[in-house]
Formats: C-alpha cells, sequence, structure tokens
C-alpha cells in the first residue's frame, strides 16, 4: 500500500488510462445510483402525445417512440447493467476461482476435471448457450445473468490455475509446507493473495463484457424484457426509427461504448499499476 | 536410539525419460545433538534426500526404504500427519533467502506462523515470539524488523529470518539446505557459526547439505560424500578432510580455491559432468569420470569398504586413490 502512492504521482500520465477509465466507470456507477433516487421523468410513463421529441429543455436526449424520456430510460439502464454485470461476474469470480484454486492445489484427476469442464464451456459459443438458457428459463433478467455467469466460470477458472499454479511452484509455498501448513491454508494465506491482483483486473475487464453481453442479449430478447429499461433493449426499439430518429440508437449505443471503454481502460490502468513488470513490457 | 535413521532411501522422480532414481539407496542416522554434513555437487541427489525427510518431495516423485525419526516411521505416512512433524519437529531452511518469504506477509508474522500453527499461539503472543526468534539469530531491530516486508530486509537478515521461521518451534532436527549458498562470505561465516550456538544451546540436530566442502568443514562433525544418488563415503569430518579416501572427494576438495594458490595455476576440475537422472550407469556413478576407474568399476556399485574409525567408502580403488595408509 505504501508503494502504490508514490508511483502514481511520479508517473501521473503513465496513469492516464486508469484515471480515464476511473472516470467514465465512476459516471457509470453514479448513473446508476442516481436513477435509483431521481430520474428526470419516470421511467415507465408512456406519453404518447410527446414520441419522438427532439432534445429540449424538458427532455435533453428527446423521447422515444412511445414518449419516454430517453435520459431517464438511459439512466435506469446503467442499473441494469450493473445489477446484471456484478452478479454474473460475482457468479465467474466466485466459483471459476474457486475451482481453479482446488485444481492447483489438489492437481491430479480433480485437475484434469476442472479443465476439461472448462474446455467443454469453451466450446459453446457464449450467444449460443445463452440462447439455450432462455429456452429453458424463459427469456429474462435472469437468463442472461445465469448465462453470463457460466460463461464467466471457465475464464476465471484457467486464469486461477494458471496463476495459482506459479505461485505454488514459488518457494515459499515450499517453505510454508515445511513449516507444517496444509494445502487449505497454503491456498487461502499464500496463493490466493499473490493473485487477487490478476483477478481484480480479469473482473474489470469481464464487467465490460458483460455489459456487452447483457446489450446484445436484451436487443436479442433474450435478456430484460419490456417494460424494464435496458440499453440493448432502447437499441432494438430504435432500429424501427433509425431513419426518423437516428438518435434514438446513438444515445444507448454510446452508453455502452463509453461504458465498455471505461472498463477496459480501467483493467489496463489496473493492470499497469499492479504489475509493474507487465507495464514495462508492453 | 538415533534421532534419524534412515535406511536404503530411494527416491524416484518422472523425467521424461520414464523414472529415474535420484537417490538410490542412501542410509544414514544422525543423533540427537549431532551435526552432519552432506557433501555433493548438483544432481547429486543431496536435495531430494532432505526434502525426502519431510515428505515435501515434488509432483510424481516416488519414495521407498525407510526413514525413522525419534522411533516414528515417517515414509508412508498421510499429509496431514506429516504436517504435524514439518515445522514443530522438523525445521528447513532453504537456499533462496529471496524467495522462500511471501512477499506479502510481514517477517514477524511468518516466522512465528509455526508456533500459531503447531502451538496455537494468539496473534500477539505469535508477534512478541517473533521478534524474540527474531533477536536470537541475530537480527538488530528486531521489533522493527517484525513489522517489515521481505523486501525491507537485506539478504542477510531474510535468511536469519527463515533460520528464526525454522527454529520457532524448538525442532529436534533443523535441515538445512545450502543456507548459505546464496550470501557472501562474511555473511556466510556469521550465519553458520549463529546454527552451530544453536545447536549447541539447544541440543538440535543439524542436517547441513552443501556443495561446498569448506561450510561443511566448519559446520559439523561427521559429513556424507553424495554422487550420482548414492553416499560415496562418510565419516568423521576431520578424519575424512585429513585423508579423503574416494577419488569423487579427492577431486571435490582439489577443485576448491585457496588462499595464498600460485598465480597463474588453475583449478584442478574433474572432466566430465555428472551424470543426468536417466543415465546413472549400474556400476560406480562415479567410473566414466574417475581417472583410477578400471572395468569392474562399470560392473556394479561398490561396497563400503572401511578406511578408519567410523570411515568408509564405495570404492574398490581405494589402495591406488592412496585412502588407507
Amino acid at each position: 500500500m505504501t508503494d502504490l502512492a508514490p508511483s502514481l504521482t511520479r508517473r501521473p500520465l503513465a496513469h492516464a488510462s486508469l484515471v480515464v477509465g476511473g472516470v467514465l466507470t465512476l459516471l457509470l456507477l453514479l448513473a446508476a445510483a442516481l436513477s435509483l433516487v431521481w430520474t428526470p421523468w419516470p421511467v415507465y410513463e408512456l406519453d404518447i402525445p410527446n414520441k419522438l421529441q427532439l432534445p429540449s429543455t424538458a427532455h435533453w436526449f428527446g423521447t422515444d417512440s412511445l414518449g419516454r424520456d430517453v435520459l431517464s430510460e438511459l439512466l435506469a439502464g446503467a442499473r441494469t447493467s450493473i445489477i446484471v454485470g456484478v452478479i454474473a461476474v460475482g457468479i465467474g469470480v466466485i466459483l471459476g476461482t474457486a475451482l481453479g484454486l482446488l485444481a492447483a492445489a489438489r492437481r491430479g484427476w480433480l485437475e484434469e476435471l476442472v479443465m476439461r469442464f472448462s474446455d467443454f464451456a469453451f466450446a459453446f459459443p457464449a450467444i449460443l448457450s445463452a440462447i439455450m438458457l432462455s429456452a429453458l428459463l424463459g427469456p429474462g433478467i435472469v437468463t442472461s445473468i445465469v448465462a453470463i455467469g457460466i460463461f464467466n466460470v471457465p475464464i476465471f477458472a484457467r486464469l486461477t490455475r494458471a496463476q495459482a499454479k506459479a505461485v505454488w511452484a514459488r518457494e515459499f509455498t515450499l517453505a510454508a509446507r515445511a513449516a507444517g501448513k496444509g494445502s487449505f491454508r497454503i491456498t487461502l494465506e499464500h496463493v490466493l493473495p499473490n493473485i487477487l491482483s490478476v483477478i481484480v483486473v480479469q473482473s474489470t475487464i469481464q464487467f465490460a463484457t458483460a455489459i456487452l453481453a447483457e446489450a446484445a442479449l436484451s436487443y436479442l430478447g433474450l435478456g430484460t424484457q419490456p417494460p424494464q429499461p435496458s440499453w440493448g433493449r432502447m437499441l432494438n426499439e430504435a432500429q424501427l426509427q433509425l431513419l426518423q430518429a437516428p438518435r434514438l440508437a446513438i444515445f444507448p449505443g454510446l452508453a455502452i461504448a463509453l461504458s465498455v471503454l471505461g472498463l477496459n481502460l480501467l483493467g489496463d490502468g489496473l493492470r499497469d499499476l499492479l504489475d509493474p513488470r507487465l507495464a514495462r513490457r508492453r | 536410539m538415533a534421532l534419524l535413521d534412515v535406511e536404503n532411501l530411494v527416491v524416484r522422480l518422472p523425467t521424461a525419460r520414464g523414472m529415474a532414481a535420484a537417490v538410490r539407496g542412501a542410509s544414514f542416522s544422525l543423533d540427537r545433538g549431532e551435526r552432519l554434513g552432506l557433501v555433493g555437487e548438483s544432481g547429486s541427489g543431496k536435495s531430494m534426500t532432505a526434502l525426502a525427510l519431510l515428505g515435501l518431495l515434488p509432483e510424481g516423485a516416488e519414495l521407498a526404504g525407510s526413514i525413522r525419526f525419534d522411533g516414528r516411521e515417517l515414509v508412508g505416512l498421510p499429509e496431514d500427519e506429516l504436517c504435524r512433524f514439518r515445522g514443530d519437529r522438523i525445521g528447513m531452511v532453504f537456499q533462496e533467502p529471496m524467495t522462500a518469504l511471501n512477499p506479502l506477509h510481514t517477517v514477524g508474522r511468518q516466522v512465528a506462523e509455526p508456533l500459531r500453527l503447531h502451538r496455537g499461539f494468539s496473534a500477539s503472543a505469535a508477534r512478541e515470539a517473533a521478534v524474540a526468534l527474531l533477536d536470537r539469530v541475530g537480527i538488530p531491530d528486531a521489533a522493527w524488523r517484525a513489522a517489515s516486508f521481505p523486501h525491507q530486509l537485506s539478504g542477510g537478515q531474510r535468511q536469519r529470518a527463515i533460520i528464526a521461521m525454522a527454529l520457532a518451534c524448538g525442532p529436534d532436527l533443523l535441515i538445512a539446505d545450502e543456507p548459505t549458498t546464496a550470501l557472501d562470505v562474511t555473511l556466510q561465516r556469521q550465519i553458520l557459526d549463529r546454527l552451530v550456538e544453536l545447536c549447541e544451546e539447544s541440543g538440535m540436530a543439524l542436517l547441513l547439505i552443501s556443495h561446498d566442502l569448506g561450510v561443511v568443514a566448519e559446520t559439523t562433525r561427521r559429513m556424507l560424500v553424495m554422487y550420482g544418488g548414492s553416499i560415496m563415503e562418510s565419516g568423521p569430518t576431520a578424519a575424512m578432510l585429513r585423508r579423503l579416501a574416494h577419488p569423487y572427494s579427492q577431486g571435490l576438495i582439489g577443485a576448491r580455491p585457496r588462499l595464498g594458490a600460485q598465480r597463474g595455476v588453475r583449478l584442478s576440475t574433474i572432466p566430465g559432468s555428472a551424470p543426468a537422472l536417466a543415465e546413472i550407469p549400474v556400476g560406480c556413478p562415479f567410473a566414466e569420470r574417475c581417472r583410477l576407474a578400471i572395468d569392474e568399476c562399470k560392473a556394479a556399485l561398490p561396497a563400503q569398504e572401511i578406511v578408519g574409525p567410523d570411515h568408509v567408502a564405495r570404492c574398490i580403488r581405494l589402495d591406488a586413490a592412496g585412502a588407507r595408509p
């Protein structure tokens, strides 16, 4: 912790991606938080007489084909993205990391099993498994969360296993074993803390992927269902008026792009900060 | 009864060309308070012997023979029972002070870890004990050092911290695998002296593993010379250094750099290099490189020949080597 501060002040420009990414991510979080307590107009309120209005002081980003305030929908859509992202990545991190740590500590057939399961999960394109799941569970926000979560498990399982094996190969884990520690304690006290930064970085990047995936699923009608606000659903609905009112596609598109960009920049910046060796090599 | 009794220890390691024996039937014993040196070059099997004693062999390794520690057979004990010996009755010091400590934990926390693990010390009691332990191995300003992270310590201090960790529970046996190889000569001397003092204070036995005959000569009472997975010569350190019997041991000492040696004289070497694990021959493993080797040497591993009191060597050419007066 003492080492983070000087490296930040010494090379502030080197951390531009961290700052820009951090600000964009913060905006996303603020938008979601704001939508919980306040939106310019009620999110679910239809106002057909005022449909397809251009941006004005009353409706900053205009209204959509049913007269809903676009800004309000965007703010509430941020909330959906974050809920899906946090829970889905959470599932991936917790299950994937646990499996990866187990594989690295136990090795043998258990490791094989975990890795072959990962290969199996990777063999299906994510969107295909999502379609399969929505056929089973019915479309909805839970389906998106489960589908994206399952997609994340093997990613974290593989990453964690590889990183954990590298820590296991280091002499201090041998020293810890020589001190009488079992593999469970070594995993918790030595392996996990040493790979935490990698997991944090990967989580940030997977979070961006999850937001994109949520938008894609909702766009396809497999994720969030109307009238629940979602950026992907907004894009879907904007298609019908793409020539009349392109802004209806541009605003949610921008929101998705900026969020994904922000999270990816944050991930890169965090990696540079947490793993200086990697940063210098790039 | 000896504290440690190793009999016919065999360690096989998985290699690209199948299982190969890294230790082939090593036998030795160690009494309480005794200091034993194990000498050999890289790949001679000395580190594998040490790891086998703690049950810490690498993945896929096979272990045979018998290791009796304080009357208990360690070979075949399940992992959780071995954990109770490690760090409590048997301490181990590793070669690389730079990597044997976890960079993310304070030195004090790691040093006192065995006490929390085996003795149920509370966090605060462990902290106090860590300071006392660091002080005991000669780290100045121990309280401050206990709160430091490994990267804030010098190499010598780290190695002292690792020794402190190995000593935490007051083990009956300390295994030190090249404890001073990564350190400079003055530090080496200080740390070895401290190790000897600690053994004498507490009656702890020491198994010192080194490639350096000098280190072993200064520290131990008895020594074993290992080559190609077999113990080639063993005996009291002083007697052995006066008259090394085995041609390999003689080569080892001849290859040592000496202060005051004439300038421009090349260090003598042993021709060739140590055989790869899978290539160790049936007969004397040193025969390929031995200046005295005859055909019989390659037929079978020579039996132990008595050279002097408690001093034996595995060689059929001892007379040609000038081993006996």
